[in-house]
């Protein structure tokens, strides 16, 4: 039964370069992107029980620094990566000292203010980030001398890199240090008390996450060619949350689904109603007060809920 | 020395204007233990309806606009909280969710309504000429404005400190399971700290409007501000509000007039101070 589902995901990430058009394909990019980035949120929130709503600092800062290393100071994508992915290790580093003097809501809020901060100084510093105009006329980068132009051949660079980020992610939660994690989430007295060392253990999640939001933001700025302040904003991290909550915090492959529909739902109301900031709003409240545990874990009870009865 | 005198009066006017906003946010998350995201936006929501009320009627109070658009922000907080946030009692994390999706549609509310163009705010006519003190010339309406956060943080303190009702506010910070156990009703405080703080900030929209006025965005640009302050001035404590408000005022409006592009890199500083050497901020007792 297992087997049937991880064959039925393979198949189905396998098939949009072969049959769907661009745009679907496209799309299918923009989900593996926003997937990568819901995930290592999922780390700080579903395993660690620090919620942030600052994730968007990790993505945006990896993004602005490899866009303003390329164009301006005419990097190459290589170096540029290495160099904006340290940048974005480093600064996650700082935050989370910062960040996790506190926990619980005083750790959102210092999250919050510090991402606030960051988006002010992308819009604010115009001659250096080009401010509210952002900055345009990227380029791809092509690994091993494959362009990554058309829509098929970034799926399928995508789709590499979600992969191994999921599998690195999931290998992360799943060995002793994840299961210090989950302890340190429950209870971090006791953890402390045995002799763990609850803050280097929420410190090293937060730098790993940072580490896993800036790989998206690379993927990000490659994908879009471009880059604005709002890819900073809170909407940016408020979206993530949601896709995290809506499929199922502290579940491996759930924020993977709710960043999906998140992103489909964005893609689908913008075509149809501008109001994209109100239904994200809507759909946050109608989440919370009504499928507080998430969609995954929703569904897998009302289907083993099912199974039970039918026997 | 004019240079300085104006940008510390403009530091002193933002930092009663912080302190309108954050004094609020304080008191609620002191006693519900909520850190109310939709603060900015019911700032931006007293904004809005205070430059559109000054604007349609002319020579209307700015002080009777304020209390108006005050007691109606207070209603829709109100509403929101019995509504909304009542059912959330034992979900901290769903309460947070919940006001930032309630910010979101309110930003986006005002958006639609007011539209993208910002909208300035007449300054009162009778404060729109300068006040000269020892020889320097000061802009009337920022002093006003001063004074009336002054007045703001001195009744404040008289209905928290002196009151009846302030008494029963604090024995709910102090300890909510305690003050239920002897009688006090907890969560009829809730519903009144919520419009109280709500209505204060947006009462602090409109009078802040001539200064900053109405655009879209300025919740996201005042909620981190707020958020600086408690933290640096402690959770829950109205003098941490008070102090850290002006500190802030001054270190943002300077910054800005000295060092433009850095000026939220300056604002890092005191709050990774604090931080540093006293997390629960200045003043504060409550660990957040």
């Amino acid at each position: 039964m297992k087997w049937i589902g991880v064959a039925l995901i393979a198949g189905s990430l396998l098939l949009p370069p072969l049959f769907a058009g661009d745009f679907y394909i496209n799309l299918a990019s923009q989900i593996l992107i926003a997937a990568i980035f819901a995930l290592s949120l999922n780390l700080l929130v579903g395993f660690g029980g620090m919620t942030s709503l600052g994730h968007a600092s990790y993505l945006g800062v990896a993004a602005y620094t490899a866009a303003l290393l390329t164009t301006r100071y005419g990097f190459g994508h290589g170096s540029a990566a290495i160099i904006s992915m340290t940048a974005t290790i480093a600064m996650a580093a700082l935050f989370g000292v910062i960040a996790l003097r506190a926990t619980g809501l005083g750790f959102l809020m210092i999250t919050l203010a510090l991402s606030q901060v960051l988006w002010g100084l992308a819009y604010r510093m115009s001659n250096v980030t080009n401010g509210d105009n952002g900055i345009a006329g990227l380029t791809r980068p092509m690994p091993f001398g494959i362009s990554l132009e058309s829509a098929a051949s970034f799926y399928w660079f995508a789709l590499i890199v979600a992969s191994f980020a999921f599998a690195m992610m999931a290998i992360f939660v799943s060995s002793s240090f994840g299961s210090s994690l989950k302890g340190v989430r429950d209870q971090p007295r006791r953890m402390a008390a045995l002799g763990f060392n609850p803050w280097m253990i929420r410190w090293i999640t937060f730098v790993y996450a940072g580490f896993w939001g800036g790989v998206s933001g690379l993927l990000y700025v490659y994908y879009h060619k471009y880059i604005h302040p709002t890819s900073l904003s809170i909407t940016g991290s408020a979206e993530a949350l949601l896709g995290v909550i809506a499929g199922g915090s502290g579940t491996i492959g759930g924020p993977a689904i709710g960043a999906a529909l998140v992103l489909l739902l964005k893609n689908y109301a913008s075509a149809y109603l501008e109001r994209w900031n109100m239904l994200l709003g809507l759909v946050f409240l109608f989440i919370v007060l009504v499928m507080p545990s998430g969609l995954v874990p929703g569904f897998s009870r009302l289907i083993a809920g099912l199974r039970g009865g039918s026997r | 020395m004019q240079f300085w005198i104006i940008q510390g009066l403009n530091s002193l006017s933002l930092g009663g204007l912080l302190f309108l906003l954050s004094s609020g946010f304080s008191l609620i998350f002191g006693l519900m233990r909520l850190a109310n995201l939709t603060h900015g936006a019911f700032f931006m929501l007293g904004t809005y309806f205070g430059a559109t009320a000054l604007r349609s009627w002319d020579g209307l109070n700015i002080w009777v606009t304020a209390i108006g658009a005050g007691i109606v922000v207070a209603a829709i907080g109100g509403l929101f909280e019995r509504l909304v946030l009542r059912r959330l009692k034992t979900n901290p994390l769903g309460q947070v969710l919940v006001t930032l999706g309630m910010s979101f549609i309110i930003s986006d509310a005002c958006l639609l309504f007011w539209g993208g163009d910002s909208i300035p705010v007449p300054t009162p006519q009778n404060m729109q000429a300068p006040t000269r003190i020892l020889g320097f010339v000061f802009p009337t309406y920022r002093l006003v404005l001063v004074g009336c956060a002054i007045g703001t943080a001195i009744v404040l303190y008289y209905l928290l400190d002196r009151t009846r009702l302030g008494a029963m506010i604090r024995a709910g910070v102090d300890d909510g399971q305690m003050a239920r156990a002897v009688g006090i009703p907890v969560s009829r405080l809730f519903t009144i700290v919520f419009c109280l703080g709500a209505g204060v900030a947006g009462a602090g929209g409109v009078l802040g409007g001539p200064i900053l006025s109405a655009y879209p965005g300025l919740d996201a640009d005042m909620l981190p501000l707020a958020l600086i302050v408690v933290i640096l001035g402690g959770i829950g404590s109205l003098l941490g509000a008070f102090i850290g408000s002006f500190i802030i005022g001054f270190i943002y409006t300077f910054g800005t007039a000295l060092f433009p592009e850095l000026a939220y890199i300056i604002l890092f500083l005191p709050m990774i101070f604090v931080l540093a050497f006293r997390p629960q901020g200045l003043f504060g007792r409550v660990g957040a």
